[in-house]
């Protein structure tokens, strides 16, 4: 219950207590009047916590517990209203899949929510009422390291099906930690004419500093304002409140584990800038496509940073388990050791697309300039110029499960994952 | 003179201390002020419901401010954590242990398990919009006087600059441990108060595990009499101070409630009218309206019934209603009210108020309200909430000490305004821990001060005013240096020099430890007279410049001791017929000729003996 486990569990079915129930807790000497407050699932079971009145938590060994009274009627925990008003404003979808964003801290189990109603966001964020008619909705509610494929191919579903129904543009919300897989992801798998802005927060939305809000009010404002179509990033440009950068869902990476300027396009400006509720446009870039959707992912696709050493019975093993695709994280400018030569090969040959990206994060492959780039190209790994890694994962495992030609696929645009001119800035 | 029985005056004192510990509370940073700041970036902070689903007061207001604030980082002395862009790392459990030594040298009930939680304040205070702060104790007495609680928490960010679009801090401070004691509230009069606050400050540094110098301790004072509600008065930096803010206050409190007695007899409910009347002022002589409706504000008035004369009315000098409100509406970023009672001045005529009046229908007995600016509208509410307490009494309200008064601050906050600070897991207290700091409790003051004066062999006196001072910590470095100079001397240059060098209007905060100790190294090594540190140390302020370039300035080149004796020699010689007449009792007199030439560039003493070494010779 709520966290207690063990002797403290057993201790608060004793006195018939639980969290969230007003109490005085005596102990031999003293007691303390407050609200049994939820405990941490990894804490011990030795310990109560409990809310006194001046606010404070403190944990109360279980030893020095004698008894636990109620208080009777003095314990309400406010609940809001649901309720929906619209006026007028254009109407935005907004799909909630997790994460600290658009979420708030449930106190009386101790977990974390989606905010589940469009109330419950504008009295959080009151911007968001004044520039949008949103529709909440809840499609799941999982940390983003725990999404997989299957998690994708659902939400790409989910807005294929919202672009039906009169929405100006789409909002999603989700954890940060794997946004830009999911990004990428989607940029292959549904094509609409309305952007799909990805959104998250790296402050927590229960803080009074959380980047939630503002990353949540630039990426409403370029759902419902921009006419660009793709699938969008917004977060934090710098560590300062006041500019949310919009970067394209093919070349943003998370590159910081906690600052809230984490993601950065790669190889590319922003697409634009959200300041001061106004868009700015930064690249003028054509990003309209056929309107489609094809959300199948190949679950038996790997990607695999190259390092010294590498044992090459790795890719022996994936080949063996019937892996379909593998994107290599090679060194420089597209390389891995010669040791591994002969696995690649037997995998190619065996029917597994291998292909090439960076560990360098920024720059394109080339393979050609060195004998082992030239080797590799020749064994047929496929070299994929300045996608990033992660991108490149997405991307193989959407073209093995909806495309013929997955060579060529790979090796063509189609959502401006790559790029042939790399510029001076 | 207030009779704080009959007005049953409660104080509670609140001490926050910060700890000497080599790193902040929770990252690896030094504690320590810098002048040079290379980062810069700024933020806007919002309210956040509590875990019982409530916004805190205080939070609301700070938002609707609307305020940007801007912060300045140096890597010297903060990183991400203080920037809120890493999580906080593992609690410094130097502070810990501080703060658990110093909850067994008062009794204090040390909890089982120690939580960090957020403690909302979203001025801008803190980056991460709350303060993270544990409750390491409760109860335990000091002087008599009950202890609610010690907790630990971390210090705020240092304001720098403020105006009403955007507030400037420093991160130098925020993260230092402080520790917090919270007294029950007590009868006691100002300077008794004051006295506990002393008696306090002196156990605490006694631990010698404490910041010291100004600003490293500060009092928050909870105040109510009868009738009214508790005021929280924060930022109180000197005990002399703190005598003089709690006079003021209760001042103030009890003149709120003769005005609100005598608003009793005239009105038994608040009856207002508010009306635009900006058209009326489009030629107004007044600049403050003309700038007003300029940048595209308005002008409201407001009538309130029965208030005619309440709004100018002093019970004590310096304390009214009208002024009240003005400070409160600046906190809306306006410059201030007009009221009835003060006018017509300020540029508004006779002529402007009539037609005011019509509008309003205004009746000779209620009182008006001019407010001027942009969105005056939650000013306005503000006013009228105002004027409902004022039929009331003393509203519970948080203000700050600004040198011997209290300046409205903001609304109190409640206990909505606690958060657990889930980043950080509870740190459970194991007994092991608690027996070694029990078997390693350091000194108590009276003990510290008799070590004190038998190791530097000054007097108790002498003792307890270094101790209180701020130079503890640097006596003790001079003193053992400086083996030439008498401690006794040290001590009174420190204490009661300093203090008149200060009182004649000299910034002594500008010398820094190494600069007085270079100050006395010269003094020890003989090349200027102890006399001549008062002089040296002015120069040095007013001239900011090193001690070797004030002793030029000064014309206190140090002498040789050749030189010096050539000129005793001289002197004798000169007056020889003296030291031949009267022996040793020429002493006086050849020493006066001496000073007069040497004053200030030689020790005395030197002279003396030099003198009488010569007579002998010559007599
Ligand atoms: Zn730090």
């Amino acid at each position: 219950m709520h966290g207690y486990r063990g002797k403290a569990l057993e201790l608060l079915y004793r006195f018939n207590a639980y969290a969230g129930e007003h109490v005085i807790i005596e102990l031999d000497s003293k007691r303390y009047e407050g609200i049994i407050m939820p405990r941490y699932e990894s804490a011990d079971d030795t310990h109560i916590v409990l809310k006194l009145k001046n606010g404070y938590n403190i944990g109360i060994s279980i030893d020095r517990i004698k008894s636990i009274k109620s208080i009777e009627g003095k314990n309400q925990i406010k609940i809001a209203e649901v309720e929906r008003e619209d006026r007028g404003l254009s109407k935005i979808a907004m799909i909630s899949t997790g994460g600290t964003i658009a979420s708030k801290i449930d106190y009386r189990t101790g977990g974390v929510r989606a905010m589940l109603t469009a109330k419950e966001l504008y009295d959080a964020i009151p911007e968001l009422g004044e520039l949008a008619d949103i529709y909440p909705e809840v499609l799941f509610s999982e940390y983003s390291e725990n999404l997989t494929f299957r998690h994708w191919s659902m939400l790409a579903e989910k807005i294929y099906e919202k672009s039906k129904e009169g929405y100006k543009g789409i909002v999603v919300t989700h954890g940060t930690d794997t946004m830009h897989y999911t990004a990428a992801a989607l940029s292959f798998a549904v094509s609409i004419n309305k952007p799909i802005v990805l959104v998250g927060a790296q402050r927590s939305s229960d803080r009074p500093s959380s980047d939630a809000a503002t990353n949540l009010i630039a990426a409403t404002t370029f759902a419902s304002k921009s006419d660009l179509n793709g699938v969008f990033v917004a977060m934090h440009d710098s560590i300062s409140d006041d500019t949310i950068a919009i970067h394209l869902g093919t070349r943003v990476r998370k590159n910081h584990t906690s600052r809230r300027d984490a993601f950065k396009s790669i190889g590319i400006k922003p697409i634009a800038y959200v300041r001061n509720g106004e868009i700015i446009y930064n690249l003028r870039v054509e990003t309209r496509r056929e309107e489609y959707i094809l959300p199948k992912f190949e679950d038996k696709v790997a990607l695999l940073k190259y390092h010294p050493n590498m044992d090459a019975r790795l890719i022996e093993y994936l080949s063996e388990l019937g892996y379909k695709g593998l994107v290599l994280e090679g060194t420089g400018l597209g390389h891995v050791s010669k040791y591994l030569f002969n696995s690649i090969e037997d995998a190619i040959k065996k029917g597994m697309i291998i292909c090439m990206t960076s560990q360098c994060i920024y720059g394109r492959v080339r393979m050609t300039v060195y004998e082992t780039g030239r080797d590799l190209l020749r064994i047929g790994v496929l070299p994929l110029d300045d996608m990033l890694p992660e991108v490149a994962l997405a991307k193989l495992s959407w073209a093995l499960a909806n495309k013929e030609d997955v060579k060529s696929v790979m090796l063509k645009n189609i959502a401006m994952e790559m790029s042939d001119r790399s510029l001076v800035d | 003179m207030l009779s704080y029985k009959d007005l049953n005056v409660k104080i509670g004192l609140e001490i926050h201390q910060q700890l000497a510990t080599e790193k902040k509370l929770f990252c690896s940073c030094k504690s320590i002020e810098i002048e040079k700041h290379e980062h810069e970036f700024f933020r806007r902070l919002r309210p956040t419901q509590s875990e019982l689903g409530e916004y805190d007061p205080a939070a609301l207001f700070e938002f609707k401010k609307g305020r940007i604030i801007r912060y300045i980082a140096s890597n010297n002395n903060s990183c991400l954590v203080e920037a809120d862009e890493e999580p906080p790392h593992d609690l410094n459990s130097e502070a810990l242990d501080i703060a658990l030594t110093i909850a067994m040298l008062v009794n204090s009930d040390i909890v089982d398990e120690v939580h960090a939680m957020r403690k909302i304040v979203i001025d801008g205070s803190n980056t991460t919009g709350f303060q993270r702060t544990m409750l390491i104790a409760l109860g335990g007495t000091i002087d008599g006087v009950t202890i609610q609680s010690i907790s630990l928490e971390e210090d705020a960010a240092k304001i720098i600059d403020e105006n009403e679009k955007i507030k400037s801090y420093s991160l130098d401070r925020l993260g230092v441990p402080l520790i917090e004691i919270s007294l029950e509230p007590v009868t006691n009069n100002a300077e008794e108060v004051a006295l506990l606050a002393l008696k306090i400050g002196r156990l605490l540094r006694a631990t010698k595990r404490v910041a010291r110098g100004l600003g490293t301790i500060r009092q928050d004072v909870n105040i109510s009499i009868a009738n009214g509600n508790v005021v929280e008065i924060k930022g109180v930096q000197r005990l002399d101070q703190l005598k003089d803010v709690i006079e003021y206050e209760v001042k103030r409190q009890h003149g709120l409630m003769i005005i609100a007695d005598m608003l009793k007899e005239r009105i038994d409910h608040l009856d207002t009218v508010v009306k635009d009347v900006t058209s009326i002022f489009i030629d107004s002589k007044s600049k403050i309206i003309i700038n007003a409706i300029k940048s595209n504000g308005n002008i409201k008035a407001i009538n309130i019934k029965g208030f005619a004369g309440m709004l100018g009315f002093e019970p004590y000098q310096g304390i009214r209603l009208g002024k009240e409100l003005g400070e409160m509406v600046r906190s809306y970023g306006l410059g201030g009210i007009f009221h009835s009672d003060e006018l017509p001045a300020y540029g508004i005529s006779e002529e402007e108020l009539n037609k005011v009046r019509e509008i309003l229908g205004t009746e000779k007995e209620d009182a008006i309200i001019l407010i001027a600016g942009k969105n005056v509208e939650d000013a306005i509410n503000a006013i009228i909430k105002r004027l409902e307490e004022a039929l009331k009494g003393v509203p519970a309200e948080t203000r700050a000490a600004k040198g011997n008064v209290t300046v409205y601050s903001r609304p109190r906050p409640g206990a909505a305004r606690m958060y657990p600070e889930t980043d950080i897991a509870p740190v459970v207290i194991r007994k092991e821990l608690l027996e070694q700091i029990r078997s390693n409790l350091p000194k108590g003051w009276d003990e510290y001060i008799d070590e004190l004066s038998s190791k530097y062999n000054i007097n108790r006196i002498q003792a307890e005013k270094i101790f209180d001072s701020e130079y503890l910590n640097l006596f003790e470095r001079i003193a053992s240096t400086c083996k030439n100079i008498q401690p006794s001397f040290i001590v009174s240059l420190l204490t009661e020099s300093m203090t008149s060098i200060e009182r004649e209007g000299y910034d002594i905060s500008i010398l820094t430890d190494d600069k007085l100790i270079s100050i006395f190294n010269i003094v020890n090594e003989q090349r200027i007279a102890k006399e001549s540190i008062v002089d040296i140390i002015k120069i040095m302020i007013n001239n900011r410049c090193s001690v070797d370039e004030a002793i030029k300035n000064l014309g206190l080149e140090s002498i040789s001791d050749a030189a010096l004796k050539t000129i005793i020699e001289k002197i004798i010689r000169d007056n020889l017929e003296i030291v031949k007449e009267k022996g040793d009792q020429s002493f006086n007199i050849l020493m006066g000729k001496a000073m007069d030439k040497l004053r200030g560039k030689v020790d005395g003493k030197k002279i003396s003996i030099l003198i009488k070494e010569k007579i002998s010779q010559y007599k």
